[in-house]
């Protein structure tokens, strides 16, 4: 079920749309915002509530890549994985953090503290490479052992 | 306008602030802000602000550079309230490219008066601003703009009590770049799948929710208050070819001063890539270079004294896409690179027509193989194969034969280092996981 | 027209298609997949590129894709160009690098559009050497089967399923090269129309879950062309059998009626012909005891028959509404006119008669499916449609789109055909469609206005409509709720406004009054619109055709029995069970000697073998649909011929119309010997019943012969002849004749193109699939060369004035100590020889009594708990109570046909209590 702080989010959302299911990328956002991922009866209570079917709703959710449809951890660390970050050193910020993580990309720690994902450009080329914890991006990560002191503040 | 002053004039990056924080309002609108939204509310018709922006010759900054002022006008005469849009495409998502984001974060404020100047002339009342979900601060920045916007005025119901309304909402996309894509944009926006649509019908005709409206890129749109307030013929002056204007270029990779610059449209490569972003670092080659993102095609340090604008390019085999810059330089490996920009591609084709759904994920094995020392000889005509196949018209949207255009000629440009992978089975340069 | 080129070549085309229909439609081999006919184009797949000339002078071209190119006047392609081959040839490589190339295991090898595709293409070399992407498959339930590594993401299926059939409950997940077509979970597909993915996939993702059960390559089966038995409609098939059980239906492409498409019902239906419980001798129940049953060996079944008929003191025959036109009618024959029974209920028939003379002596012309899916505007008076008649549900859900189409092609200068252009114009708009029903229902969803009411206040809305749209209609007085008054006026604004306005109705809710209020309506339109049309579902297969027969009810048969008048009964493919209350029904079956044709046991057969009597009773093996030849007539008035695809093992079974005949051969009636065969029959019949004189123009006379050959009913590549009954003896055996059509049992005989009516396959050099259904079409997508199967039987009458029904009812009113007792059909469950199927009947529901929720609550019922529902004094049945917010207030909802419900004639009034549990 729902609680009435994400229907409250998800209303919000809403709002801007001249259908519910307009928003229901907004929707799914939001209550993923608050609940980290999308179950499958956490879908199914989001379609009701925008009059669509599960279906519907999930041919739309599984197609964007920050819906997540699986459980992640408590933080998502989203490595840009494109040209310009590649340039400069992309590969060496991944085996850094694989290592210090002892994950692969797609996996998440044994503590459930973080989610490594590979990333489309982040938009921050001019200080690449660059990664994004949650909702804060970090530029410049070369040598790779700078992201250490970066994980430390999510905890 | 004195011509002696070209390259001085900065409309876009002008008025920022040192401190990287974005434009209060007030600000805003000390440096002439909104006045453009004024008048043309005040004194000039719909149709008016057309043709000023026709008659600039500003060409869309989101890759393909068509004429803005043209594309308004294929807008059907108005009818009736609540009936056309218009979208800003902020969902840069382009690899290398960044410029977008920095007008939004720095001047939320222009962005906004154009598109209330975009709408005014199209006759829309509601407009979009279809951000990528990674521009966090953006959207904070631009969130809070709206609010100021509305709280003066400048956006809501009877604007300066001219009769015009227009709202304008701010949503923030789920990730996928095909969403850049006007129409896949369009689809996105009313909550489906970011497949891009059949053209024709174009979205002015029938586009959000099937009704007229008008995709414009942010930089694009953001140039259209400082037209309506200097005038179609300043703006032409601004630049150095036939498109008129600035355009903020970039360089990402490794150059000495990564970043991006308001230039006069036109500016060389070479000015751009050695005095603005300082050369080359240390030690450090030039071999090639993107010039306006992935999706263009590869060019050589022979081109270095091209002038970056849509046409020039276009005579050279390459594009000015986003005029953002990706340096190559002599210690990447030319595979590895591709590689890079393929896994993108393929993972961000939306997997509507074939050619791309399957051709580029082919395209990436084979990559992949010769990156990893298992490719064969016959793998690179096969990559150029599939270069030349993913062609425009081949597929039902661009971005594969985007794709194509890195490929085939890194592939053509860099086919030695190809060989080299295969034949010596690993990576010359190491540079293989 | 328009003069387009391909490959130098000028050709005459309409200019309202793309080059690939036209090329297609010109004959000419270009492959595609997303595009479908019935669908149009998308444009995703690209697999029917071209390469495009600007004019003459232009040599170098581009590829486009034929689907998305107008067909505009000057238009230069060309197919050959090598640029658009190599393209072509590389798209399939594409779709190949993942596919399983598991042909030989694959259910639609054989028939595989990407398997013609790929020959066309001549793509023959892999040149990938990569792992394959590979997907797990989901249950969908017990009829389509799922096997997503062979998808080729043509995206027909959500097309078909989401966007067509209007299904909500299936799509396309993921994005990149893992999209992912199927179910949000496992699960059974909700859609009655879920069999038609097998034959819209062009390769094996979705494939047929029965069939596969005893599998066979479409080659080794034999087919004859056919007609779907499961309701009213009529629509076309081709059913398949070997080794003597029919093992699957296919759509038979007809351009008037199914178009691409048929229900689940009809597809899935088919089973009770291999049922263990076929009748399969003839035999004898006499003398008293326990064992009591005699097979009557070869040459004793006419005597025995014969002795029956001569010792009776009075024979009735009571016909039967899903047996074919030729049974009926030598039936009718045998017992003469004023013996003849039409073996529908009294209400049915009542019902049935109302909706003849309405069609017939009305001035409004009952619509082929095609048209009905053309309509602008549709009113559907009490019919709940997609429970009774599915695909002209189908048809309901296009027809909404009209309006909003040609808006968008007319304001946008959109082309039709340019299908995902359409949609993204129109989003959620639909055109008016109005429901009047007893409760909710599958199209509400898409419907304008909806009305929920009991059956005489559905008619007096339609009254009101009918009143508010002419002035010559009668006034329906009394009162009208505000919510009703609106409706009424919406609908008649509506359909005063269409170009091509429907209403629809039928014998759902067992309402005179409700036909005759959709008559009303029809017939004030046509005052200013002769393109009004009035589609009218009838009970069942051939209802329509034997009240063209005539007879009376069944209760008068009952009556001649009681009253001694008759003391023989002949029970043609009929249960009395079925149609009577239970004293009636035993009444009927205490006649001193009965005879029974039927293919399954009924109830009354039961009934006949538990009851000792002194009499003969004779139970003869009919041939159902499969096994025999015979005409029925649609609720369209389309009268049309169904083909034996084989003979049932043993052999002994026979079309009904066959027995009779030979009975009467055997009597030596008067002028028998005139009828022999098929033709002869209809003939006569047509002599007798000139409303039933078309009937034998349905199909080519017996002796038709194209190049003095006739029509096989077994494919030129059809496997092991010699070998099929190698087990039971060595010699083969020589292949039954057939006399009675051009068909012929086996592969000799003509290859190319029968008439639609004879169409018995759908193959053409290099298309193996259902799509080359091209071919046979004389523009793709419209009617099939040579004019579509079936003659239709009924058209208005030259009326220049309509006579309005005035008999209008007076609102319901509620009963405080009964309830009205309508029937709720079901698509699944309400038809009796389709809910033998496996599949449907997992599918069906189980028996319910449905109420409104304050009514449930008035009584205390509760959701789910247990009522005795009563319906006059002999028919009681305990039923878990269903609520149903939108029944009616003192209406109930009485599952229709469902088995085991035997004996309820509805509607009725009936008590409803409370089951105390003990
Ligand atoms: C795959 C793909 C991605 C695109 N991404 C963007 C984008 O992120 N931002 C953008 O402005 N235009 C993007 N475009 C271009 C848009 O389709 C469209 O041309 C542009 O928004 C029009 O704006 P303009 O006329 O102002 O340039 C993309 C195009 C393609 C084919
Ligand atoms: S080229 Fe085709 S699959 Fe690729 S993004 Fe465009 S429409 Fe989608
Ligand atoms: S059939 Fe033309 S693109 Fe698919």
């Amino acid at each position: 079920m729902l609680d009435e702080r994400e229907l409250a989010e998800m209303e919000k959302e809403l709002a801007h749309y001249e259908n519910k299911k307009a928003g229901c990328i907004g929707a799914l956002k939001a209550v993923q915002k608050l609940r980290g991922w999308i179950s499958d009866e956490c879908l199914k209570d989001i379609a009701q509530h925008l009059g669509m079917t599960p279906d519907e709703l999930d041919n739309v959710a599984t197609f964007y890549s920050s819906i997540f449809r699986r459980p992640v951890g408590r933080h998502v660390i989203f490595i840009c994985d494109s040209v310009s970050c590649y340039v400069v050193g992309y590969r060496e910020l991944l085996r850094h953090l694989s290592y210090r993580l002892q994950i692969k990309p797609g996996q998440t720690t044994a503590d459930g503290r973080f989610t490594l994902l590979p990333a489309a450009c982040l938009g921050v080329c001019e200080k690449a490479p660059a990664v994004m914890i949650d909702e804060d991006v970090h530029g410049g990560l070369e040598p790779p052992e700078k992201v250490d002191e970066i994980l430390e503040r999510y905890k | 306008m004195d011509k002696k002053n070209q390259g001085k004039q900065k409309p876009l990056t002008g008025s920022f602030r040192t401190d990287g924080q974005p434009l209060e309002l007030g600000e805003y609108e000390k440096t002439g802000g909104y006045e453009a939204l004024r008048n043309a509310l005040k004194s000039m018709s719909p149709k008016d602000v057309q043709e000023e922006v026709k008659a600039s010759n500003l060409r869309g900054r989101g890759g393909a550079g068509f004429p803005t002022g043209q594309k308004w006008s294929f807008v059907p005469a108005a009818e009736g309230p609540l009936s056309r849009y218009v979208v800003a495409n902020a969902d840069e998502m382009e690899p290398g490219t960044f410029k977008d984001r920095i007008l939004m974060e720095n001047s939320p404020h222009m962005l906004i008066e154009g598109m209330a100047l975009a709408a005014y002339a199209v006759g829309a009342q509601q407009a979009y601003i279809f951000l990528r979900g990674e521009y966090v601060r953006s959207s904070r920045v631009i969130a809070k703009a709206l609010a100021q916007a509305y709280e003066k005025n400048y956006l809501g119901e009877n604007i300066f009590g001219s009769g015009f309304s227009l709202q304008m909402h701010l949503h923030l996309s789920a990730g996928r770049y095909i969403c850049g894509e006007e129409t896949g944009l369009l689809n996105s926006l009313e909550g489906k799948r970011a497949i891009p649509r059949v053209k024709p019908p174009y979205p002015q005709v029938s586009g959000f929710m099937g009704r007229p409206t008008v995709v414009n890129n942010v930089e694009t749109l953001c140039n259209v208050p400082h037209i309506i307030r200097n005038g179609a013929e300043w703006f032409k002056d601004l630049s150095l070819s036939e498109g008129g204007g600035t355009k903020l270029y970039g360089v990402s990779g490794r150059v000495k001063r990564p970043g991006a610059w308001e230039l006069p449209m036109g500016t060389t490569i070479r000015e751009i890539l050695e005095e603005h972003a300082g050369g080359m670092l240390e030690g450090y080659r030039l071999r090639g270079l993107l010039p306006g993102g992935a999706s263009t095609e590869f060019l050589l340090e022979e081109h270095l004294d091209m002038p970056m604008d849509f046409d020039s390019l276009q005579e050279a085999g390459s594009r000015m896409g986003t005029g953002t810059m990706v340096i190559m330089d002599d210690r990447t490996c030319p595979v590895g690179m591709q590689l890079s920009l393929q896994t993108f591609f393929a993972r961000e084709s939306c997997g509507w027509c074939t050619p791309c759904r399957e051709g580029l994920p082919w395209v990436v094995h084979m990559l992949n193989a010769i990156e990893e020392g298992q490719g064969e000889m016959e793998d690179i005509d096969l990559l150029l194969e599939q270069a030349r196949l993913l062609a425009p018209g081949h597929t039902f949207c661009a971005l594969a034969p985007g794709a194509a255009e890195p490929l085939g000629s890194g592939v053509k440009y860099f086919r030695e280092d190809f060989e080299r992978h295969i034949s010596e089975k690993r990576c010359p340069w190491g540079q293989n996981r | 027209m328009v003069t387009v080129y391909i490959d130098g070549k000028s050709y005459q085309v309409d200019g309202q298609q793309n080059m690939l229909d036209a090329c297609l439609s010109l004959g000419m081999d270009l492959p595609y997949f997303c595009w479908h006919p019935a669908m149009h184009s998308v444009g995703a797949c690209r697999q029917c590129a071209v390469k495009q000339f600007k004019d003459e002078n232009d040599k170098k071209g581009k590829i486009v894709m034929a689907c998305m190119t107008p067909a505009a006047e000057g238009t230069r392609i060309s197919i050959k160009d090598p640029e658009a081959v190599e393209f072509r040839g590389r798209v399939i490589e594409w779709l190949m690098l993942n596919h399983p190339h598991d042909c030989p295991v694959c259910d639609e090898g054989g028939e595989c559009h990407l398997q013609d595709m790929t020959v066309m293409t001549g793509h023959v070399y892999r040149r990938t050497r990569f792992k394959k992407r590979t997907h797990k498959n989901q249950y969908l339930g017990p009829f389509v089967n799922h096997e997503m590594n062979r998808c080729i993401q043509c995206y027909r299926c959500v097309r078909f399923y989401n966007d067509y059939a209007g299904g909500r409950d299936f799509g396309v997940f993921a994005a990149h090269d893992s999209v992912y077509f199927g179910r949000h979970e496992d699960g059974v597909l909700e859609s009655e129309f879920s069999g038609n993915l097998v034959e819209v996939c062009p390769t094996g993702v979705f494939t047929d879950r029965v069939f596969k059960k005893q599998y066979t390559r479409k080659w080794d089966l034999q087919t004859a062309p056919s007609i779907c038995v499961h309701c009213s409609l009529g629509c076309n098939i081709i059913p398949g059998e070997r080794y003597g059980a029919l093992r699957r239906i296919r759509n038979r492409y007809n351009g008037e009626v199914n178009g691409y498409f048929i229900c689940d019902r009809g597809r899935y239906g088919f089973e009770f012909v291999n049922s263990p419980m076929r009748i399969r001798e003839p035999y004898l129940l006499s003398g008293e005891g326990t064992d009591t049953r005699k097979t009557l060996k070869e040459g004793e079944v006419l005597s025995a028959l014969k002795a029956v008929i001569e010792g009776a003191k009075g024979i009735i025959g009571i016909g039967s509404p899903r047996a074919s036109l030729e049974a009926n009618y030598l039936l009718q024959k045998l017992v003469g006119p004023e013996n003849f029974y039409s073996g529908a209920s009294k209400t049915e028939s009542g019902v049935v008669g109302q909706m003849l003379s309405v069609l017939s002596d009305g001035p409004v012309r009952t619509p082929s499916l095609r048209e009905a899916a053309n309509a602008d505007a549709v009113f559907v008076l009490g019919e709940d449609v997609p429970n009774t008649a599915p695909m002209l549900g189908l048809a309901l859900r296009q027809a909404v789109r009209h309006r909003p189409v040609e808006r968008v092609t007319s304001e946008l200068k959109i082309p039709r055909w340019n299908d995902y252009a359409i949609r993204e114009a129109i989003q959620e708009e639909k055109g008016p469609l109005f429901i009047a029903s007893v409760t909710g229902g599958r199209l509400d969803s898409i419907a304008s206005g909806v009305f929920h009411a009991a059956p005489d206040d559905i008619a007096r809305l339609g009254f009101r409509v009918a009143q508010a749209l002419s002035p010559n209609a009668p006034v329906a007085g009394g009162h009208f709720e505000a919510d009703a008054l609106s409706f009424a006026e919406r609908a008649a604004k509506a359909l005063r406004e269409a170009k091509r306005p429907l209403v629809v109705s039928g014998a759902g809710t067992r309402s005179s009054a409700v036909l005759q209020a959709a008559a009303n309506i029809a017939w004030a339109l046509w005052e200013d619109n002769r393109n009004a049309a009035l589609s009218l579902v009838a009970p069942e297969c051939n209802s329509l055709g034997l009240a063209l027969i005539g007879g009376h009810d069944i209760s008068g048969a009952v009556r001649a029995v009681e009253e001694g008048r008759a003391d023989t009964v002949i029970i043609l493919e009929n249960d009395p069970f079925d149609r009577l209350d239970m004293p009636g029904a035993e009444s009927l079956l205490r006649a001193r000697q009965v005879i029974v044709l039927d293919y399954l046991p009924t109830h009354s057969i039961d009934r006949l073998q538990a009851a000792a009597a002194a009499g003969a009773r004779v139970v003869l093996p009919a041939a159902p649909f499969a096994e025999g030849s015979g005409t029925l007539v649609s609720s369209e008035g389309r009268a049309q011929r169904f083909y034996k695809v084989f003979s049932g093992p043993g052999e002994r079974s026979a079309e009904s119309w066959r027995w009779l005949r030979d009975l009467l051969l055997e009597l030596g009636r008067p002028g028998s010997e005139a009828l022999f065969s098929l033709d002869e029959v209809l003939s006569a019949m047509g002599r007798e019943f000139p409303a039933l004189g078309g009937a034998v123009k349905a199909g080519p006379p017996s002796d038709y012969r194209i190049k003095g050959m006739k029509i096989p009913r077994q494919p030129h590549r059809y496997s092991g002849r010699t070998a099929i009954r190698a087990a039971l003896d060595v010699h083969e055996p020589k292949p039954p004749e057939d006399a009675d059509s051009p068909l012929s049992f086996s592969m000799e005989g003509y290859e190319g193109q029968p008439p639609a009516p004879l169409t018995a396959r759908f193959w053409a050099p290099g298309w193996n699939s259902v799509q080359s259904v091209n071919k046979f079409q004389g523009h793709v997508g419209g009617h099939m060369k040579g004019g579509d199967s079936g003659i239709r039987l009924i058209e208005p009458a030259k009326a220049k004035e309509t006579h309005y029904f005035t008999d209008i009812p007076g609102p319901f009113v509620p009963r405080d100590d009964e309830f009205f007792v309508v029937p709720l059909h079901h698509v699944f469950g309400s038809e009796r020889l389709s809910a033998m199927s496996s599949g449907i009947a997992e599918l069906m529901p189980s028996p319910y009594i449905a109420l409104n929720d304050s009514d449930a609550e008035l009584r205390s019922l509760t959701d789910g708990g247990e009522a005795r529902v009563e319906l006059g004094s002999f028919a009681s049945f305990r039923l878990p109570i269903r609520l149903d917010a939108f029944m009616p207030r003192g209406v109930a909802g009485f599952p229709f046909g469902l088995p085991g419900l035997h004996g309820a004639v509805l509607p009725a009034w009936g008590k409803i209590t409370a089951v105390k549990q003990t």
